[in-house]
């Protein structure tokens, strides 16, 4: 029996100590929630917000930055503006692009039309890009969300802005389905109408708009209803009226709105 | 009669072959006039571009249009399309439930295949002893079996209760397997227990080919069980024969043989070897520290040994096979490999270096404890601690992190986020350095184990051992060079090329000093007879640690492996609509590990205590009534 007890405390001990390094011994990083397609007004956005977006889904959704980096696994993209015109010349290329925005567009959805030297698959010989396609499963980015990450691109490199903002979203896949029942946590809330797009907030670190952490503190409920059904009614110092989209009204449920009043009048430490 | 045995063994392996590649044409008989033209190009990540009906339609219109199944597209799910039970998190206990469902059946299905080996051992050498440890191996496996099977049905029960549209989607696929996966279980329940049931039964002569027939079905039968159902986990994270949106176009081959099937199959042979090897030299640890007897001590000391052997001879290829797991991941999609080795989970791996450098230490500690047993051993032991040395800087260097998650004052004072001398050492190329390197002193270790009771009376023994000193430095020598040179002299692209001719150079070590020792140690004379069972109590936890750093190894490499596919149930297909869709943090991660790790320790102390009293006999005297003669 004391053999018994000796070899259990022995792995208990074992098991505690492996725990206790992954728990103290090693940095805690929070992964990012997985994407959602966010809902954007586009009848109200700026051509500077819609460069944003593009950042925000170049750096997030779109884990561009994973290859697109300084270690050399994909090409760097801060010059794309510009050398994209002569890789339409090259004669390596075999896509049907005539401008830069086309050839961006391409590299997007088809990468193989042109594989700069050096980033081909392995035993390709540079004809076969290891780049997924952007709107597949992988990214799944939609129209709008391409079209922002190549005026992120084109704005970055330094180049002419030549993508025009889409008319309207397309819809929301599932979105129907999604609508059946309001969210049950404000986190879900935060999460589903974008607000960490601007907003510091329930984990999400936008800096467009004023940050939301201790908002409670200082706002109460009441306005902060104002702000968020009517947000250019009162505008807080150091930001700009017409940042806000003005029809969360309409999006949220009334169950969803409150909650996530409730919420951020108790954010007050 | 040799030849009548020869026949009857090389009819069985025959049969057991057969009935494996048979698997490939039996199971796509369920949906054979399904259209198949899709299927080369399903191998690769899906693309939005493909229109899903059409990929749909038959590709061969002059088919019968009655006989065709067309497959629906993978559903579009929202958390209330998930059954929740109140108090019950369903990730959690579909995780656990699958994690010791997974424990258990490497552990039944690596038994067998080195309980055979042992019969055979035992069979040629005619030194009934391993016949012995063979049937005790097997007599701690058959009610973990028992267990395997009911944590599978609970998994199935769960997946049916907590994510029933998946596993509507995985059925429609893989109903074929399904179903054969059944046949198969009643088929290895059958054989299996004729193996065990029949050992005693089975002996001498013809008998013993018999026994051993029945065992080389019986690896036969689970190994395709294990890959069936490795089918299915693999599916779920490189899925073949599918479109954009789901629709599946192939036949139940094409799914079965996705991208990373094969080097997962490879991998988890190998581990699942390694893995059940440290579980029977915990069982005999245990049943050595509790022996009364002197010879009961003996006999398990030299359990322990035989585990252990078996332990290290997996675990020294079970990195490599890591690696071209890893690489065919990347070959795969080169987003999920770079998610997984610089990623997020990243920093798993810095807990797996620890993890395997504990079984490392733990099993070359027990190899040094073992020299105690001869009388030879004091020409190796002082090379012992250069040999210590080398393993902990090799673990160090492996365990050292690339990149540093600081704070901005932090971050400021170190100058970046990699340390100024350190930070050399974190990247890939000196970390499969340091791997080979543990690989090569282990073997060394090894070496001197197994030479310390042995004097060589070969007259080229000299000339012998300088060559193996040429070899281990050589080989050493260019492992340095080419981590060295592709890991500070080229670019990232290529960091990883050193990987294979380093891997190869340490394989070179170990077979060619394998060969030399065998012929320079063949009729060499013994120092004096091995003391089986003069090893110290503490030896004996290093047993228990390769166990149970073994069993947490396995937990959390299993949790990267279902991990990795991140939101999606079926990678980039299929997405988790569930509230659990989000990537836990790897404290979490420890803490479900570490649940898991206890309750399978639980139980396999329940198997080990059923093993034990299944041999007490106990006589109750004045209970029975006397019968009248």
């Amino acid at each position: 029996m004391t053999n018994f007890l000796k070899v259990v405390a022995f792995s208990l001990l074992v098991i505690s100590g492996f725990w206790g390094f992954s728990n103290f011994g090693i940095p805690q990083i929070k992964p990012a929630d997985p994407p959602v397609e966010e809902k954007v007004d586009l009848g109200a956005m700026t051509m500077e917000q819609f460069i944003a977006l593009g950042k925000k889904n170049y750096d997030g959704k779109g884990t561009c930055t994973l290859c697109h980096n300084s270690l050399g696994r994909a090409p760097m993209l801060d010059k794309i503006g510009t050398v994209s015109a002569e890789r339409l010349k090259d004669a390596r290329y075999k896509g049907t692009a005539k401008t830069v925005e086309e050839y961006l567009m391409e590299s997007l959805v088809k990468p193989s039309a042109f594989v700069v030297s050096g980033f081909g698959k392995a035993g390709t010989n540079d004809t076969e890009s290891p780049m997924p396609d952007v709107t597949g499963g992988g990214i799944g980015f939609n129209e709008v969300e391409t079209k922002a990450v190549i005026a992120y691109l084109q704005d970055s490199s330094g180049s002419e802005v030549t993508v025009e903002i889409p008319k309207m979203a397309p819809p929301t896949e599932g979105a129907a389905k999604a609508e059946e029942a309001p969210l049950t946590t404000p986190d879900a809330v935060v999460t589903k109408y974008g607000c960490g797009g601007c907003h510091k907030i329930a984990g999400q670190t936008g800096e467009m708009g004023p940050d939301l952490t201790k908002i409670g503190a200082t706002r109460n409920k009441e306005y902060l209803r104002q702000a968020m059904l009517d947000p250019d009614a009162v505008v807080a110092k150091g930001f700009n009226a017409g940042m806000m989209p003005k029809n969360y009204g309409e999006q949220m449920k009334a169950k969803e709105l409150e909650m996530l009043l409730n919420y951020m009048a108790g954010l007050k430490k | 009669m040799l030849t009548q045995n020869i026949r009857n063994f090389c009819g069985a392996f025959v049969l057991a072959m057969a009935a494996m590649f048979m698997l490939s044409a039996f199971a796509p008989e369920a949906n054979a006039s399904e259209p198949t033209a899709a299927t080369s190009a399903a191998a690769a990540p899906a693309t939005a571009t493909a229109p899903a009906a059409a990929a749909a339609a038959p590709a061969n219109p002059a088919a019968p249009a009655a006989k065709a199944v067309v497959f629906p597209p993978a559903p579009k799910l929202t958390a209330s399309d998930y059954p929740t039970i109140p108090g019950v998190n369903s990730r959690v206990a579909i995780w656990l439930v699958a994690q010791l469902h997974l424990w258990f059946g490497a552990f039944v299905v690596a038994v067998p295949m080195f309980v055979f080996i042992i019969e055979v051992i035992g069979m040629a050498t005619r030194d009934e002893r391993y016949d012995n440890m063979a049937y005790e191996f097997i007599k701690v496996s058959i009610t973990a079996y028992s267990l395997t099977a009911i944590l599978g049905g609970l998994l199935a029960f769960c997946m049916i209760l907590f994510y029933p549209d998946l596993f509507k989607y995985m059925a429609l696929i893989f109903k074929g397997s399904m179903w054969a996966y059944a046949l198969l279980f009643f088929a290895e329940s059958a054989v299996l227990y004729m193996y065990y049931y029949g050992w005693h039964w089975l002996q001498g002569g013809n008998r013993k080919w018999v026994h051993l027939t029945l065992g080389l079905l019986l690896n036969a039968v689970g190994l395709q069980l294990m890959f069936l159902a490795n089918a299915w986990t693999t599916f779920m994270m490189s899925p073949a024969a599918v479109d954009a949106a789901g629709v599946f176009n192939g036949d139940t081959w094409a799914a079965i043989h996705n991208f990373l099937w094969n080097p997962i199959n490879i991998h988890r042979v190998v581990a699942n070897v390694a893995y059940g090897g440290s579980v029977v030299g915990a069982y005999a640890a245990f049943k050595f520290l509790s022996a009364q007897k002197k010879e009961e001590r003996a006999h398990y000391d030299w359990m322990g040994y035989n585990a252990n052997f078996i332990a290290i001879a997996a675990l020294l290829p079970l990195p490599f096979a890591g690696y071209y797991l890893t690489a065919e991941m990347y070959a795969y999609s080169q987003q999920m490999g770079i998610t997984l080795m610089g990623g997020v989970f990243a920093w798993i791996f810095i807990i797996q270096a620890v993890l395997i450098g504990a079984l490392f230490l733990s099993a070359n500690y027990y190899l040094w404890c073992g020299m105690g047993r001869s009388e030879g051993a004091y020409r190796y032991n002082p090379r012992i601690k250069y040999i210590a040395f080398v393993l902990v800087i090799a673990f160090l260097v492996w365990f050292t992190p690339h990149t540093l998650v600081l704070t901005n004052s932090e971050l400021k004072d170190l100058g970046g986020p990699y340390h100024k001398y350190l930070g050399v050492l974190g990247i890939m190329p000196a970390k499969n350095t340091a791997v080979n390197y543990l690989l090569v002193f282990t073997f060394l270790s090894f070496m001197f184990y197994r030479r310390a009771n042995k004097i060589a009376t070969v007259s080229w023994a000299s000339a012998g051992n300088a060559a193996q000193i040429a070899l281990f430095t050589a080989g050493l020598i260019n492992i340095t060079i080419l981590g060295v040179y592709h890991g500070y002299f080229t670019n990232t692209v290529y960091k990883v090329a050193a990987s294979v001719p380093q891997v190869l150079t340490t394989l070179v070590i170990i077979i060619i000093s394998v060969v030399i020792d065998a012929f320079m140690y063949k009729g060499a004379k013994d120092v004096a007879p091995l003391h089986w069972g003069r090893m110290p109590p503490r030896s004996q936890y290093a047993l228990f640690l390769l166990a149970v750093s073994f069993t947490w190894l396995m937990g959390l490499m299993g949790y990267v492996r279902s991990g990795i596919r991140q939101h999606w149930h079926i990678s980039n297909i299929f997405r988790d609509g569930s509230p659990d869709a989000f990537t836990p943090g790897l404290g979490y991660v420890a803490s479900v590990v570490s649940v898991g790790t206890i309750m399978f320790m639980a139980m396999v102390i329940f198997v080990f205590w059923l093993s034990t009293i299944s041999g007490r006999h106990v006589v109750a005297k004045g209970y029975w009534k006397e019968q009248q003669a």
